[in-house]
């Protein structure tokens, strides 16, 4: 009985899992470089933009909740940079950051490498995806202002 | 006493669930680890799973980012923290009732660090830049706990890898890792098209062992010996007293779908490089980063940052694995069991406490365990096989990678129990046998 049970579950895990893996494996179509991001809808469409962005190029660190791992690399969850100013926001993406940071106590010292290979619209998408998800709320962030900050950065 | 079994068949339930779990996810991934993961483990009362006759008393609880573990010739336990608890970065533990827990609990140190070990009335602790030890008198109580000694100074640390996990032979020598301050060599580490530097400059001043004087205050880090390299990083290792050698478990590589996507898809990526475990004597050679191991090609393949596509060999120079496991486990504690307490198969065979995985994402997290791998003669003798699990606290919280417990550091005590530290909330477990 219990046997069967057993089997008739593991079955059922099987598919089930099986298609959450297959969910998961399906590859992103490709990001439009332009777009307008300012208006309400424009703000949801960046968000799901964003978040492919995030699952391919921000997730494997940071997680898919975005909690991070301790003791290596920082949640993006309600963070002085996640939520704070802009630019320091956008050029933690465009340079990376290394050395040692705390948050709420808790010590982080992994290597977070550059990614200024992304197009404006990317970094614009992802970080407003972050600012807008994982429990954040903050402004969204638009590909001009992106271009503003990295010919400034350079 | 009707709650009890009722509890017991809950979990018991819970168990049968999770086993299918395993199963159903196994089955798609096309995981071909051989692994005798379920069966007959049994459920402990404090969560943990172990085989049959074993039993886990939680030893303590509290001490946070609790590393390596030590434990004396009369049972008193050391435990090296990570971040400081109440201020202080070691804690002595012992338990006057033989209950199986702490009762008497004291700390001190003002460092954070990993390693720590005893040897001959000396308690050796590291920071992630030094090694020190304090005397310890007949009572194994701290001589002078505000004073150790300086034995090694000034080790680097890069703020990648940075812990110094130790381990001493016993023949007077101290041997420390010094990680990599680097994933793979590349020329900005981490970054998606930086390309390997080969000479590896890493090489010359880290990822690998330094051998010192146990017993010589004063030493710096240009008094050590190089005596392995191509290692990536260490945190668990031990002398093996059957070989009279050390061994140690490497952190593999991470990232190779993140930086080489067009050569790894996420699945390979979860699954490769394999954790390894290496014998070495003076002059090893590793391999890192020009190759890392794939467990299930069962070569040393180049690395894409030299130029590999995943199936091309290399590394010709370098010594094969003495067993592998599977990626980004993370192996944080290594033991070599030499007491009488377990059944025979258990005599001077290998724990290894896994703290479990980041770099699987988006696959499912794992490991939070401690797994046994059985040794003859100084070689493995059979397939490994999880020893103690749920430290996660279930297999959600295994595959979000959110675990409860992370295990970390391993010691054997004198009446042959072995006790496990976590570094997530501090517990230390003490596992007995009991037929
Ligand atoms: C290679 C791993 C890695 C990747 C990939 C990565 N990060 Fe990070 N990130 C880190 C680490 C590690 C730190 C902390 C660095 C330090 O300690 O100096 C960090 C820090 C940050 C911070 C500042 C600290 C905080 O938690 O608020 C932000 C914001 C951030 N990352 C956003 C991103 C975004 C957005 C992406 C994707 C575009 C990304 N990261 C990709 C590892 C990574």
């Amino acid at each position: 009985m219990t046997k069967t049970l057993g089997i008739s579950f593991s079955a059922i895990l099987l598919i089930v899992a099986c298609g959450l893996l297959s969910l998961t494996n399906k590859s992103f179509p490709p990001i439009q470089k332009n777009g307008p991001v300012q208006n309400v809808s424009g703000l949801k469409v960046s968000i799901e933009r964003g978040k492919k962005v995030y699952a391919e190029q921000c997730l494997s660190c940071h997680q898919v909740d975005a909690l991070g791992v301790s003791g290596m690399t920082p949640p993006l969850v309600k963070t002085k940079w996640v939520l704070g100013d802009k630019t320091t926001l956008v050029q933690i993406v465009l340079k990376g950051l290394t050395g040692e940071i705390e948050i709420d106590g808790d010590t982080f010292h992994n290597v977070m490498a550059p990614h200024s290979e992304l197009t404006d619209q990317q970094i614009a998408d992802v970080l407003t995806y972050v600012r807008n998800s994982f429990g954040n709320k903050a402004r969204a962030i638009s590909a001009a202002e992106v271009k503003v900050i990295r010919a400034k950065t350079k | 006493m009707k709650n009890f079994s009722r509890n017991f068949l809950s979990i018991k339930a819970f168990y049968l669930a999770f086993s299918c779990c395993i199963l159903a996810f196994s089955a798609c991934a096309g995981d071909t680890t051989k692994v005798a993961f379920v069966s007959g483990l049994q459920p402990n009362d404090n969560g943990l799973i172990l085989p049959a006759g074993f039993k886990a008393t939680t030893f303590a609880e509290g001490l946070g980012r609790a590393r390596h573990i030590a434990v004396t010739s009369d049972g008193v336990v050391f435990v090296k923290l990570a971040k400081l608890k109440d201020g202080k970065g070691i804690y002595r533990l012992q338990d006057t009732n033989g209950d199986g827990k702490a009762d008497l609990v004291t700390g001190f140190g003002d460092f954070t660090g990993t390693g720590m070990t005893v040897r001959n009335g000396y308690l050796y602790a590291s920071s992630d830049v030094a090694v020190y030890r304090y005397r310890l008198d007949d009572r194994n109580k701290v001589v002078n706990p505000d004073q150790p000694e300086n034995i090694v100074t000034g080790l680097l640390a890069r703020g990648e890898h940075e812990a110094k996990a130790i381990t001493l032979d016993y023949d007077g020598n101290l041997y420390v890792n010094i990680g990599a301050y680097s994933n793979s060599c590349q020329v900005v580490d981490r970054t998606k098209g930086s390309p390997g530097m080969r000479p590896c400059p890493v090489l010359d001043s880290a990822a690998g062992i330094w051998k010192f004087k146990a017993d010589k205050p004063g030493q710096t880090y240009a008094d050590g010996v190089h005596y392995a390299t191509g290692l990536r990083n260490v945190v668990g290792l031990d002398w093996n007293k059957t070989t009279n050698t050390l061994f140690v478990m490497q952190h593999g590589r991470d990232q190779l779908h993140d930086l080489f996507p067009d050569i790894y898809d996420t699945k390979q990526s979860a699954e490769l490089p394999a954790e390894c475990m290496y014998e070495l004597h003076q002059g090893s050679n590793c391999g890192w980063p020009y190759i890392y191991y794939d467990e299930f090609q069962h070569k040393k393949i180049l690395a894409p940052e030299f130029g590999g596509d995943s199936k091309k060999t290399a590394g010709e120079d370098a010594q094969d694995p003495v067993i592998a496991f599977p990626g980004h486990l993370a192996p944080n504690g290594l033991l070599f069991y030499t007491g009488d307490q377990f059944p025979a198969k258990y005599k001077n065979g290998a724990f290894i406490a896994f703290h479990g995985s980041w770099n699987r994402a988006p696959e499912h997290q794992k490991g939070f365990f401690v797994v046994f791998v059985p040794f003859k003669d100084g070689k493995p003798s059979g397939e490994w096989e999880v020893f103690a699990d749920n430290f996660s606290g279930s297999p959600a919280l295994t595959a979000s990678g959110r675990a409860q417990h992370r295990p970390c550091g391993l010691a054997q005590g004198p009446d042959g129990s072995i006790y496990v530290t976590d570094d997530t909330k501090g517990t230390v477990w003490k596992i007995s046998y009991n037929k």
